[in-house]
Order: C-alpha cells, then sequence, then structure tokens
C-alpha cells in the first residue's frame, strides 16, 4: 500500500495535542511547509525538537504550538537572534515555555542512541560547562573498562519526525542529498515519519549508499514543491538568504508576528477567534 | 592600504592557523578567518563545518552554517552526527576556532545566557558545537571583538570550558586537550600563561595602546613581559580579505535578484558526484 499522502491530511492523521515532535533539516531541507501546516492545524502543547530551531520553530512557539522545547543552537543563522524563541524564554510570551538544552553532538547521540533502540547516548563531552548541571537530561557515568567519565543523554524518540527530501518515487521510498544533517537519524529514531518532497519520480535511481529511507520505514510521503523554503533544497532552489535578513524585522514585534502570520501561514484565517 | 580595527583581527586570526591544519570552524568571522588562510598562506588548511562539510573550499563566504556552497567544494559531506562523532570526538581536529558572547579571563565562553539561567536577562543562541569543539579539538582559537561586556571577569554561564577556575582545573576537570591558545579581538592578542593560565595581553595591534585594552576589558588585564606589536597587514592579505568580501556581497545580492525559487536541476546529475 503506497504511502502517499496530502499534507493536511498527514499532519490531521498523526500529529495530535501533546506529542513530541522533531523537525529536522540543518539548515537545508528544513521541512517549513509542515510546520505551516502544523499552525494552520492548531496543534498545542507539542514537545518541539530541533538541534537548531530556526525561523520554522521561532514561528511555531509564536503561534502557542509548543510547551517544550529540546534543542542545541536557537539562533537564527547567519542573522542574530529568533525573537519569537526569546520572547517565550525571557517574557513567557505567548506563554511559558520549558526547555530541554543540550549541544549539538548531545542531539546527535539521542537521535542515534533512539534509531539504535538505547536508553541513552554516550559522549565526551560537557566537563567544566555549566549545562549539565542546569539540565538533569545531561548525566554523567563512568566508562566499565577504561573508567574514563563520559556524558550521557537519554535518547530522544519523538512521536512524530517530520523531514523534508528531494525526491520520492511512486512506492513512496525517499532519496535526499546534500547536507543530509541527522534526517536518517531521526527518521529511525521516531514512531512515525512525515516526509515532503519536492518531486515524484519513477525511478529513485539512487546510487546503492546513497541516502535512501525505504517506503516501509515512512509513514506518509506529501508531494510538496517549495516545501522547504525559505531554506533550500539542493539541486532545486538556494536558500533565501533576504527573507531570514527580514524576518528579524518581522518578528522583533509581536502584532506585527502576529500580523505576517495572519497573512502568509493563516492565509487570513482568525487566530483564536481574534480576527 | 590601511586595515580597519575588525580587518586587522580576522588577519591576525588567520596568521596563526597553520598550514595544511585540519580546522573546525564556525560561522562568522571564524569562517572569514580561516578562509582567508586558505587564499593566503595555508591552501592546504583541511575546513570542517559542523553541518558535515568536510574539506571544504567556499569560493564566497557562507551566510549560514549549511549553505549548498560548502557541499559543493567540500572532498566529502557527512552527516552532522558522523562529523561530530568521527571526526571531532574521533581526534581528528587539530584546531577549533571559535567565537562567544562572553569570554573571561580564564578563557572560558558564554553563549546560552546573559543573567540568570533560568530568568535571563537576554537568551543567547546556546551551544550549538562549541562545548565538544572546545573540549575534543586539540587547540582552540577564540575570536571576540574587544569591549568590557564581552571580555568579563566570570562569564554568567560557562557554555564551554576554557581553563575553568584557572591553573590545573581543566585537567582536573578530566580535559584532556590543549584548550584555547589564544583570544584574538580587534584590539590584542591575549595567551594562557603558563602556570595560572590567565589571558594575558602577548602582543598589540598597530596603533593601539596599553591603556586603550585596560578600559575595554573586564578585569585588571595584565601585559606581557615581552609584549610585542602586531605586524602591520600586508597589501596581499588586505586584498585578500577585501576581495573575498566584495565577491562574497556580490554572489549573495545576485542570489537575491536571480530568485526563481522552483527551478529544477537534473536531480540525477547531483547523485552521480563521485
Amino acid at each position: 500500500m503506497s504511502n502517499l499522502s496530502s499534507l493536511p491530511d498527514a499532519i490531521r492523521s498523526h500529529v495530535h495535542d501533546g506529542d513530541c515532535v522533531a523537525l529536522e533539516g540543518f539548515t537545508h531541507l528544513i521541512p517549513f511547509a509542515a510546520g505551516h501546516e502544523i499552525i494552520r492545524q492548531e496543534k498545542r502543547a507539542l514537545t518541539l525538537v530541533r538541534m537548531t530551531p530556526d525561523v520554522i520553530f521561532d514561528q511555531m512557539i509564536g503561534m502557542g504550538c509548543a510547551k517544550r522545547l529540546v534543542f542545541s543552537w536557537g539562533g537564527n543563522p547567519g542573522v542574530g537572534s529568533l525573537h519569537r524563541l526569546r520572547d517565550a524564554v525571557e517574557k513567557n510570551f505567548p506563554h511559558p515555555i520549558e526547555i530541554d538544552e543540550r549541544s549539538h553532538a548531545a542531539m546527535t547521540v539521542s537521535y542515534t542512541a533512539a534509531a539504535a533502540g538505547l536508553p541513552c547516548g554516550i559522549l565526551r563531552g560537557f566537563l567544566g560547562s555549566d549545562l549539565a548541571a542546569h539540565n538533569p537530561n545531561i548525566k554523567f557515568i563512568d566508562c566499565p573498562f577504561t573508567g574514563e567519565r563520559l556524558a550521557a543523554v537519554p535518547a530522544i524518540r519523538p512521536d512524530v519526525a517530520i523531514i523534508h527530501a528531494q525526491r520520492a518515487d511512486r512506492a513512496g521510498n525517499v532519496h535526499l542529498w546534500g547536507i543530509v544533517g541527522v534526517q536518517k537519524e531521526i527518521a529511525l529514531a521516531a514512531k512515525k515519519v512525515i516526509v515532503t518532497v519536492e518531486q515524484i519520480v519513477d525511478d529513485l535511481n539512487a546510487p546503492s549508499n546513497a541516502c535512501v529511507l525505504p517506503a516501509w520505514v515512512v509513514t506518509a510521503v506529501c508531494h510538496v514543491p517549495g516545501g522547504a523554503a525559505p531554506s533550500y533544497a539542493h539541486g532545486y532552489y538556494d536558500r533565501d538568504n533576504s527573507f531570514y535578513l527580514a524576518w528579524d524585522e518581522v518578528s522583533r514585534d509581536r502584532q506585527n508576528f502576529q500580523r505576517w502570520m495572519r497573512a502568509n501561514v493563516m492565509d487570513g484565517m482568525p487566530i483564536n477567534g481574534d480576527a | 592600504m590601511v586595515a580597519t580595527p575588525s580587518e586587522v583581527m580576522t588577519i591576525v586570526a588567520a596568521r596563526m592557523l597553520r598550514e595544511a591544519t585540519v580546522c573546525f570552524v564556525g560561522i562568522g568571522i571564524p569562517s572569514k578567518a580561516a578562509n582567508l588562510a586558505r587564499l593566503t598562506h595555508a591552501p592546504n588548511a583541511v575546513l570542517i563545518y559542523e553541518s558535515g562539510t568536510i574539506g571544504t573550499r567556499p569560493s564566497v563566504l557562507p551566510l549560514s552554517i549549511g549553505d549548498g556552497e560548502l557541499a559543493m567544494t567540500a572532498d566529502t559531506v557527512v552527516s552532522t552526527s558522523e562529523v561530530f562523532s568521527y571526526w571531532l570526538q574521533g581526534g581528528r581536529v587539530e584546531v577549533g576556532f571559535l567565537g562567544a558572547a562572553q569570554v573571561d579571563r580564564y578563557a572560558n565562553l558564554n553563549s546560552t545566557v546573559i543573567g540568570n539561567y533560568k530568568s535571563p536577562k537576554v537568551r543567547l543562541p546556546g551551544a550549538g558545537g562549541a562545548p565538544e569543539i572546545a573540549a575534543q579539538a586539540k587547540e582552540t582559537l577564540i575570536i571576540i571583538n574587544h569591549d568590557r561586556r564581552k571580555l568579563v571577569e566570570k562569564v554568567d554561564f560557562i557554555t564551554s570550558a576554557g581553563y575553568l577556575d584557572g591553573g590545573d582545573s581543566r585537567e582536573r576537570a578530566g580535559l584532556k586537550t590543549g584548550g584555547p591558545t589564544a583570544v584574538i579581538t580587534d584590539l590584542c592578542v591575549l595567551r594562557p600563561e603558563s602556570l595560572t593560565r590567565e589571558l594575558v595581553v602577548t602582543q598589540l595591534h598597530p596603533g593601539i595602546t596599553r591603556q586603550m585594552v585596560a578600559e575595554a576589558t573586564g578585569w585588571e588585564v595584565r601585559f606581557a613581559e615581552d609584549l610585542i606589536e602586531t605586524e602591520v597587514p600586508s597589501d596581499v592579505e588586505l586584498s585578500t580579505l577585501r576581495e573575498l568580501e566584495r565577491q562574497t556581497i556580490l554572489a549573495h545580492s545576485n542570489e537575491a535578484a536571480d530568485r526563481t525559487p522552483f527551478i529544477r536541476t537534473d536531480p540525477t546529475e547531483e547523485v552521480a558526484r563521485p
């Protein structure tokens, strides 16, 4: 049976209030369209997981989707702050948000541990850093063989992982390339996987070592050309750097942000009845 | 040609990168300095970005850590988990190039919060790859603009360990690598003193006085006995840097002008790259 689906159907069927949802893509292939669909469907109390929250989580947090954020670098890449994320952490707006803050390396270890079915991942990290003192999800263990003190972080096993890829075939096998980030890891870590793709093709023609997710590990494939914009899809379109610069101004002010989201994401729909 | 303070900082940082060094690079000034080194005295320097691009030779500076330019000019592109596990933690990186919001007298770095962690005055972006770069590269170079809010007695939050409380406290905490060897600012270079590990000024940039540095530093900064003056940037260094910046601005503004988001190239061609 094919896993091809429309994006609204996939989000409606597989993302539920209170879920732990990871949207991955390291600067490249960020699943913006899927994030916007979650915002439009007004999903609430989500635990949002992403190494680099980027503009997509800034939008989701600002629109009230998040209860908790698991992340490692929360800036606007090449620009500065994520103002909606900062407003939530500094001023509890639109509501307080819990944060579980790790490092990039620790996030990748949390994903690979989950993908490998392990309860935790280990790394040589956090020695001398204050992060461990402020995050109960960072602990230390002694290597049973050498006695070396190592950091341990719990596996992250999201209810749903959402990624964007260049192509899928009609059977729903997915192929991505370029900067592949942690997409394979998070897909295999999660209970369900939604993939948006630029293009559906007859045959992937993927080389044998390519980054391919077989259809049987992917819950839903949605054909969404441009679904990573304003980030980029290698071989399809470039990153819209001017958008990231402009976002700084749009997101700085609460009303400005709301107006922009209504016009560009909510499609004129009222937010919480507040037209 | 006369260099601006920021250009001097970038050029001095670039000079510290030895030929053929394997360098883990952060975005911004570290990336600019590393690429300047590659285009001048260190053509075989190996640049690794945390997006998994290894041995990359961008023709213009990336605006984000995951720009396509980095992937297209790399020897190989690996997953983010692999770049941190096999390449960084595996001990392949000689120099880590880092920036931060604050650095203190023992070269600890803060990129997490200003103020209290639970209710911060300013929430900064956070750790990213820095804690492990600081812990796992054989040495680190730190680049930061020099002012009292940035060079502080004690950072509000240690995101990435330098020499912690000084002396042998870094080693006692279990960190096995060398740690920061220089802090390069737009005024001077500071290096850790051998026993105390306190940062002392070892080099003043052209036209900069001890008083200017003292006033811009958040602790009573000391000066090395053999304090030297930074060699004036050469015409080659300066023109290469300016050309790199000019090309970068040009490339990124052309991208914006040519924005036709959904033009497709033949994906099979991309896939076929060896």
